[in-house]
């Protein structure tokens, strides 16, 4: 048998629920497996850790082919709306927990959670902006040594 | 698949370490299980959350996730990694003789 992984870091660099919900998944199963697990926020991900955010992300229905919409459907008002609340319905069905919900659960379950500092200085972000349960605010190059000896995962 | 002699019962586990045969399970074998993944001594809230474990699964025929763990147990899910930090389902899922449970939240 090949060796186990023992520590992943994964990085969320999408905005969209899309975008959002793999890292988030990956994450919880590595701990849930008992693998440690670091998270990482850039860009447009960081919507999932943004206070004023983290409860409004949207299915992108632009450019999505996977969503079998034309993108000229996928842009009138409204649709991204709509998109995102079947989506919702479908989840909680299934009982998937919403974004923030997710969120948090994933933090009790001791993953690490970091916001990247290239980010916040462009969008004039400061750390008060952020839910508690992020750690830190860090570089590229912190994020190499905390990621250092596990794998890394870019979503 | 190893066979293994726990609690003086030789049993059969699968190559995660699981149980094959769920019915042979007693609680002494819980112990010698929780020891084989570094869990001694097996404190009250550990037995709180294996006997849950132990009890959905023979009641719905699989065991819960972590998530549905901290909403239904009564243990949250920060206190669940502190008692099993390998993971809380997995963890107690061996050590309660069950099959490992499935699903990706």
């Amino acid at each position: 048998m090949s060796d186990p992984i023992e520590k992943v870091s994964i990085i969320i660099s999408k905005g969209s629920l899309e975008g959002v919900y793999p890292g988030l998944i990956m994450a919880n199963g590595a701990r849930a497996e008992g693998i440690e697990a670091n998270l990482f926020f850039t860009f447009f991900g960081m919507e999932a850790i943004l206070k004023k955010r983290q409860s409004h992300i949207k299915v992108a229905t632009v450019g999505n082919p996977g969503l079998h919409m034309a993108s000229v459907v996928g842009a009138l008002p409204g649709m991204s709306a709509l998109a995102t609340h079947m989506m919702e319905q479908k989840m909680d069905k299934l009982d998937i927990p919403s974004i923030p919900e997710f969120v948090e659960m994933i933090s009790d379950t001791g993953c690490g959670m970091y916001a990247c500092q290239a980010s916040v200085d462009l969008f004039a972000l400061k750390k008060d902006d952020f839910i508690e349960q992020v750690q830190d605010i860090i570089t590229v190059g912190d994020f190499y040594a905390k990621a250092a000896g596990g794998e890394i995962i870019f979503t | 698949m190893t066979t293994m002699t726990l609690a003086g019962i030789d049993v059969e586990l699968n190559d995660e370490g699981f149980l094959v045969d769920p019915s042979q399970w007693t609680e002494a074998m819980a112990i010698d299980l929780a020891g084989k993944e570094g869990i001694d001594p097996l404190t009250e809230e550990h037995w709180k959350v294996v006997h849950f474990m132990r009890s959905e699964y023979l009641a719905k025929g699989s065991g819960p996730s972590v998530r549905v763990l901290g909403k239904t147990s009564g243990v949250t899910i920060k206190e669940l990694y502190q008692l099993f930090p390998k993971g809380p389902a997995k963890t107690a899922a061996k050590i309660a003789g069950i099959p490992k449970p499935k699903g990706c939240i």
